[in-house]
């Protein structure tokens, strides 16, 4: 007999792998994008399972209400008829087989090795989880344990962002010549 | 009754009378904006239909349902009648964790007046709203007509927009509040300074700016004037819902409402001081006053909303972008910068 959350759960966890499962297979990128949000949302779910309603939240709002538009957004403006001519491979798959195979064996290790090979770095509970909820501990465990890496992850998204800025830039002033 | 059976009941009849409550309002609000525009215009407005027109929602509603009901050949039909519920539910959703009363007692039940109090309640609303583009989105996708898409188009490329410098002017409230949960937000504000000015965030001093990006913004998001370049009818024909008839534009047509209302509740609740207003009278008047203060907040905030409909032009779409990206945006930053040296001065 499973209990209400497990059931919610796997339902949860079905959904999302399955989902998943469809954006890849899809022909329609539309619907692919489509199905990528089912899967975001059911991650989401399993995360307010875990009681991480912070990121539960921020997953929505990140991925599928700022990410996911853009995509949305990209695949709107393309011509979509040409695209489903297209060849669906392109130069760029050894290199992706690379990294899937890594991925896997990756997985594949801690699948193997079980339970004990999630074993991370031993985290003392900071505060009382009953008085102080899950944005709090959050923030506190970013802003003072983990400060520098923080800081040095937000310094490589402003990077990323003047980057992607110089690289529309270029291509505007060619064009303009 | 053992707690879940309470819980389950209590939240069922809150819910069922809140979204009533708020259909309501939307319907009555499209009176409200038809009849205050005209009078704006030196016009009559509805006055037909009903004692000054008071039944006009209601015959519009069965006009609605009765229209026929057209999906076009083209169209990829299942996206196509998905759309206008995704913009619909996520409207009617974020209500659902907005104050709109201090504690009212049925018999020796004490009722909370809110469906329910997250303790991420301000993200809460930030995840459902953000949404509400996907119905913009994917209705103009979906329509396979050219108006329609550059109205999608357009219109989500404004919501994304100003959805940064709304989500950067809110980061101020919390940094004085110090907390997610909108009862907690509205709480901090009760009292008086010296007596006569209410503690409403509005007069905190950074936060005034707040307010100012918030309300802007928050009128591009829901794509009124003089933000509605969406539904821009002199260049678009409709925007993103030219294809739609019947029960589906509705759905639109309401959601344009329900978010206008959420937005002006939230506004309340963040910046106004929320249900909080002079308490006199009988005891029962007492524990009515709170809805009604709420109330009539949300009610001058709508009045403004179709006040500007009814007074400015249209920006153009380059303006509009700009306006967002190059003084909105980098003003609601320097506002939460400010705001922080504000709160860690105070300590």
């Amino acid at each position: 007999m499973m209990t209400f959350d497990q059931i919610l759960f796997y339902a949860l966890a079905v959904i999302a792998v399955l989902s998943a499962i469809m954006v890849i297979t899809r022909r329609n990128p539309v619907h692919s994008a489509l199905f990528l949000i089912t899967t975001l949302f059911c991650v989401a779910g399993i995360y307010l399972q875990l009681h991480a309603e912070f990121l539960a939240a921020v997953q929505v709002i990140v991925y599928v209400g700022g990410i996911m538009v853009l995509f949305l957004f990209v695949i709107m403006l393309v011509n979509l008829e040409t695209l489903s001519q297209e060849r669906r491979f392109n130069r760029q798959w050894h290199i992706a087989i690379l990294v899937s195979v890594v991925l896997l064996v990756e997985f594949g290790t801690i699948i193997w090795r079980g339970k004990a090979a999630l074993q991370l770095p031993a985290n003392q509970p900071l505060m009382d989880t009953l008085t102080t909820n899950n944005s709090e501990q959050l923030g506190v465990v970013l802003y003072q344990q983990y400060m520098l890496p923080f800081e040095i992850a937000s310094f490589l998204l402003l990077v990323a962002i003047i980057g992607a800025v110089i690289l529309a830039k270029r291509r505007l002033s060619s064009d303009g010549k | 009754m053992s707690d879940l059976t309470v819980f389950l009941i209590n939240t069922t009849i809150k819910s069922i009378v809140v979204i009533g409550a708020m259909l309501g309002a939307v319907a009555y609000s499209t009176w409200l904006e038809r009849k205050l525009v005209a009078h704006l215009q030196v016009r009559w407005g509805p006055h037909r239909v009903g004692w000054h027109g008071l039944l006009q929602p209601i015959a519009d509603g069965l006009k609605f349902i009765f229209k026929e009901d057209i999906i076009p050949t083209e169209a990829s039909k299942f996206i196509y009648i998905l759309a206008p519920t995704i913009a619909f539910i996520p409207a009617l959703l974020s209500i659902s964790v907005i104050p709109f009363g201090s504690l009212g007692f049925f018999g020796s039940h004490a009722v909370r007046f809110q469906i329910t109090d997250l303790n991420i309640g301000l993200l809460f609303i930030f995840a459902v709203t953000s949404l509400g583009v996907y119905g913009v989105a994917l209705g103009g996708w979906a329509s396979n007509n050219k108006y329609s898409l550059m109205g999608a188009l357009r219109s989500s490329a404004q919501m994304i927009s100003y959805e940064l410098s709304l989500g950067l002017s809110v980061v101020s409230v919390l940094l004085v509040a110090g907390t997610l949960s909108l009862e907690k937000i509205v709480e901090l504000q009760s009292g008086t300074w010296f007596g006569f000015i209410p503690k409403w965030n509005i007069f905190v001093l950074p936060l005034f700016i707040s307010f100012f990006t918030y309300f802007v913004s928050a009128i591009a998001e829901t794509n009124r004037v003089p933000f509605d370049l969406p539904e821009a009818e002199s260049e678009l024909v409709a925007g993103f819902h030219t294809e739609y008839s019947s029960m589906k534009f509705a759905l639109f047509f309401l959601a344009e409402y329900a978010n206008m209302l959420t937005v002006s509740a939230l506004a309340t609740t963040l910046f106004f001081g929320g249900w909080h207003g002079p308490a006199f009278g009988p005891l029962w008047l007492q524990g009515l006053l709170p809805l009604f203060w709420f109330l009539a907040k949300v009610f001058a905030f709508m009045f403004f909303y179709i006040w500007t409909r009814g007074t400015l032009p249209r920006f153009r779409y380059d303006q509009l972008m700009a306006f967002g990206w190059k003084f909105l945006m980098p003003l609601a930053i320097a506002n939460v910068i400010l705001t922080s040296f504000v709160v860690a001065w105070k300590g």
